[in-house]
């Protein structure tokens, strides 16, 4: 299989705690991975050892056939792996469009340069990049007035910016509304259709994960229970019983059966 | 073996003051989040009114009850500072009510000076503990020996306030996470005025305790400023066994250094920081803070944008009016000028480095002073031109800030500022002892321009080339992409790292930048005066700058520059009068009080309500 991410034998441990367990999955090309799990399941832990926050015990990442493994993350960057954050993070005192155009600049390799006006660096490319996620039309304002869902799309054209081949991202609906979510959701699956990117993403809420990912992968206490298409997944019995303890998983997406 | 035994007992007894001195500033600073510049301060109004209190009550129990009365005095007097100067810039900026307590510092010089006069006193004999014991034939005071066995009681009694009453709980609880505990119904204030009144009572207390020892002068607050800094640090912030440890260490260290090393006792001690820092950054027995992106306190800065036509109409007409100064104005104007350019190019330079770049340096001065003496020695020493040693100052700077820099910025937020700190006053120290080269605390002199430039009006159309392109540079640097990574890095180190920008290399390059620039000044102001000092690298000059740039406004471009020009205009203006340390400090307390944005700021906000300037949006 020609996997974009690989993973193998991931290993960390908290003190005595096993965060993630020998965890081993494939990511292929243009492929919308979602890895679930209840809280402290390691999802997060799991995250950041892909993107280079963390160093794992043992285990390798590798992409497109090289190991990345413990690399740091703006190495990761270079290589081709974007990333949003599930606390965004962006530049509050630059305006919208300079968001994007710093991380240009970065991408250009122009971080040192002092002797161009950084605010006309690679504008056109940027607005571009804010018209891709619908933001163009708020490019000029002060980043730090920002809705909250605008300030996740303005981290998605961040992202975007490198042409990645690969994209983590960590929870990037936390805490928008639902209406919000499947748009932004949306906005996602259409544009790794359309760059034949991969994504791997955390997520809390499954109707998104159910409505959006091409494959689930479900984590318990450090351990990968399930790995399967969403169908498979909702299935499940063990995944049901991890979530539940064995009742009924997905009210929201089925008729309630009583009451 | 006998003098070995008996320097390590004097150690010891110095030590305690030091503790408690320290970790007062810990306990403060671990609540608060107050960097209390004035704690020095509060050591000196020990001293000076456990003298006061001795004289009046008689016998052991008037001095012992003298000392205690003193910790209570001081610890009330910190209450009232804490009320009257702190509380209303709490919600200010961050770190911007270390300007307030630097006023505070200026206040209670000038108020020791008018209550007890100029004059050192010589601290009175503790009762009864007078003469001498003799160990293995070396003689020990008897004081010393009580400290000794003082101290670690004052130890315990902390550690058992701190760990075991509900009040401990608290403090410790709001080191942790302030907000947490305001919402669990504490009223913060009167937590904040407490830690307050206890952190100035040691400090009181420590200056009572080491009157016999070493009586109370004008110059306590900043001596012992430096050596509370350093065993902060060493033990880390906030831990109190740490702060013991590392009093006992840096006192034991200077004793022995008197004895073996007395050309470099000074030095001493901040090598031994800087090793311990190295190996245990977050020193001793501190724990790693918990960094995240740096908490913004108030509100973002807005985004910059470069001078339009206007602005750049007006600075033009600006620095042509300058360039007239020595035509149409009196000849000391023309010195004075360019004494507050070289300030506004070196204020503008730190602003660079802690408006764009979020790093509090506390030692900026070892950049100007490090400038000035590369310029000084050069000349004193081989005799070169005025033109080489200008241009070899900033690069002597930026070289020395690359060092430094290299060092200082694997640490973050306070760890970082008090390192470069102790750096500053490392070389500070280097400079003073190095007598054979530097000239020690005589200075080197008789460095002027060459002909061509001694008169006062060609150097002064030299000083305003230079630090205006020096300025004009800084700012244009700050508009480049190379201003926007350092800016992108102060807000989110995280996105930045993220999207490949090595945020540490870019600090770096502008921790060298900036100290460049300020050799360029200091470069300057050798010529200018044609003479330097070691006093150009002390503490003073290092605030000197910090207060210009948090008055001018640190969110602000133009503050460094602003707070450069108003600052040193004021400043001369008030060193006319005998009590002027008073009057700049309460100067400067009102400005940040009534401006808490500094000048530049606060004359935008105004400007916005006038309807002057554009106001920005509003949150959405």
């Amino acid at each position: 299989m020609n996997a974009v991410l690989s993973v193998r034998n991931l290993t960390k441990s908290f003190g005595g705690n096993r965060a993630v367990d020998d965890v081993s999955f494939d990511l292929a090309r243009g492929e919308l991975l979602a890895l679930i799990g209840p809280n402290g399941a390691g999802k997060s832990t799991c995250f950041n050892m892909m993107t280079g926050h963390l160093k794992p015990d043992g285990g390798t990442v590798s992409l497109n056939g090289s190991p990345i493994t413990g690399l740091k993350p703006r190495r990761i960057w270079r290589l081709g792996v974007g990333r949003t954050f599930q606390i965004t993070a962006t530049y509050a005192s630059m305006t919208v469009v300079e968001n994007v155009q710093m991380a240009l600049i970065s991408h250009h390799r122009r971080v040192f340069a002092l002797r161009p006006y950084a605010h006309r660096l690679y504008r056109d490319e940027a607005l571009g990049f804010l018209d891709l996620v619908g933001m163009a039309a708020q490019a000029d304002r002060h980043c730090a007035v920002l809705a909250y869902g605008d300030l996740k799309r303005l981290e998605l054209a961040i992202a975007l910016c490198h042409a990645p081949g690969l994209l983590l991202m960590d929870e990037p609906t936390a805490g928008m509304a639902p209406g919000e979510r499947t748009a932004l959701m949306q906005l996602i699956a259409d544009i790794v259709a359309q760059r034949q990117l991969s994504v791997l993403f955390t997520e809390h809420d499954m109707d998104t994960v159910f409505a959006h990912a091409h494959r689930v992968m479900v984590l318990n206490r450090g351990r990968l229970i399930a790995n399967g298409t969403v169908a498979e997944i909702r299935a499940d019995r063990q995944v049901q019983d991890v979530y539940l303890g064995g009742g009924t998983l997905f009210s929201a997406l089925e008729p309630p059966s009583d009451a | 073996m006998g003098l070995f035994i008996a320097q390590l007992l004097t150690g010891l007894a110095n030590a305690g003051a030091l503790f408690m001195v320290a970790s007062g500033l810990s306990l403060i600073f671990g609540v608060t989040r107050i960097v209390n510049f004035a704690h020095g301060s509060f050591y000196m109004l020990g001293a000076y009114v456990g003298y006061t209190l001795m004289q009046v009550l008689p016998g052991a129990f008037g001095f012992w009850g003298a000392i205690l009365l003193t910790g209570i005095i001081v610890g009330l007097v910190g209450v009232i500072v804490e009320i009257v100067v702190l509380r209303p810039v709490y919600r200010a900026p961050e770190l911007f009510q270390l300007v307030a307590t630097f006023g505070v510092i200026l206040v209670i010089q000038d108020l020791a000076l008018m209550i007890w006069g100029p004059q050192d006193l010589l601290g009175p004999r503790a009762p009864g503990l007078k003469g001498v014991v003799r160990i293995l034939g070396e003689p020990v005071p008897k004081y010393d020996l009580a400290l000794i066995g003082i101290t670690p009681f004052v130890a315990l009694a902390l550690w058992w306030l701190i760990a075991r009453t509900r009040v401990g709980i608290l403090v410790r609880a709001a080191t942790q996470d302030r907000e947490m505990v305001g919402a669990l119904g504490v009223n913060q204030s009167w937590l904040f005025t407490g830690v307050f009144f206890l952190g100035c009572a040691l400090a009181g207390l420590g200056g009572a305790v080491q009157l016999p020892k070493g009586g109370a002068d004008l110059l306590m607050d900043f001596n012992i400023l430096a050596s509370i800094f350093v065993v902060v640090v060493i033990g880390g912030m906030g831990s109190l066994p740490g702060a013991y440890l590392a009093a006992v260490l840096v006192s034991v260290l200077n004793v022995f250094g008197v004895t073996y090393l007395p050309q470099s006792t000074l030095v001493l001690m901040f090598v031994v920081m800087a090793l311990v820092l190295m190996i245990r950054p977050y020193g001793l027995l501190g724990r790693e803070e918990v960094a995240g992106d740096p908490g913004q306190s108030g509100e973002p800065e807005r985004p910059i944008k470069p001078a339009g036509a206007r602005v750049r109409l007006i600075v033009a007409a600006g620095i042509a009016l300058l360039a007239l100064v020595p035509l149409i104005a009196p000849p000391f104007a023309t010195v004075l000028v360019t004494d507050i350019l070289i300030f506004c190019l070196f204020a503008a330079s730190l602003h660079f480095l802690l408006g764009l770049g979020g790093l509090v340096s506390f030692g900026h001065a070892a950049f100007f002073g490090g400038g000035a003496y590369t310029a000084a020695l050069l000349v004193a020493h081989a005799d070169s031109p005025m033109e080489l040693a200008l241009l070899l100052a900033p690069l002597g700077a930026g070289l020395l800030a690359l060092i430094i820099g290299w060092i200082c910025l694997r640490l973050t937020g306070v760890y970082f500022a008090m390192l470069t700190l102790a750096f500053a006053q490392l070389l500070w120290s280097l400079v003073y002892q190095w007598g054979d080269v530097t000239g020690g605390d005589d200075g080197l002199v008789d460095i002027w321009p060459p002909d061509w430039a001694s008169s006062s009006t060609v150097f002064f159309y030299l000083a305003l080339v230079l630090c205006v392109g020096g300025i004009l540079a800084l700012r244009h640097a700050a508009h480049a992409p190379f201003g926007y990574a350092l800016r992108a890095a102060r807000d989110s180190k995280r996105q930045a790292e993220a999207t490949g920008i090595d945020t540490r290399a870019v600090q770096w390059g502008a921790f060298a930048l900036a100290g460049a620039m300020a050799g360029l000044a200091g470069g300057l102001f050798v010529f200018a005066k044609g003479s330097v000092f070691p006093n150009e690298l002390e503490i003073t000059r290092s605030f000197d700058a910090l207060i210009v740039v948090f008055l001018g406004g640190v969110k602000t471009l133009s503050g460094g520059v602003v707070g450069g020009a108003v600052f040193e205009s004021v400043k001369d203006v008030l060193t006319r009068f005998e009590y002027w340390r008073l009057a700049l400090g309460l100067t400067i307390i009102a400005v940040v009080i009534l401006a808490p944005e500094g000048i530049v700021g606060s004359l935008r906000r105004l400007g916005e309500r006038l309807g002057l300037l554009r106001a920005p949006e509003d949150g959405s």
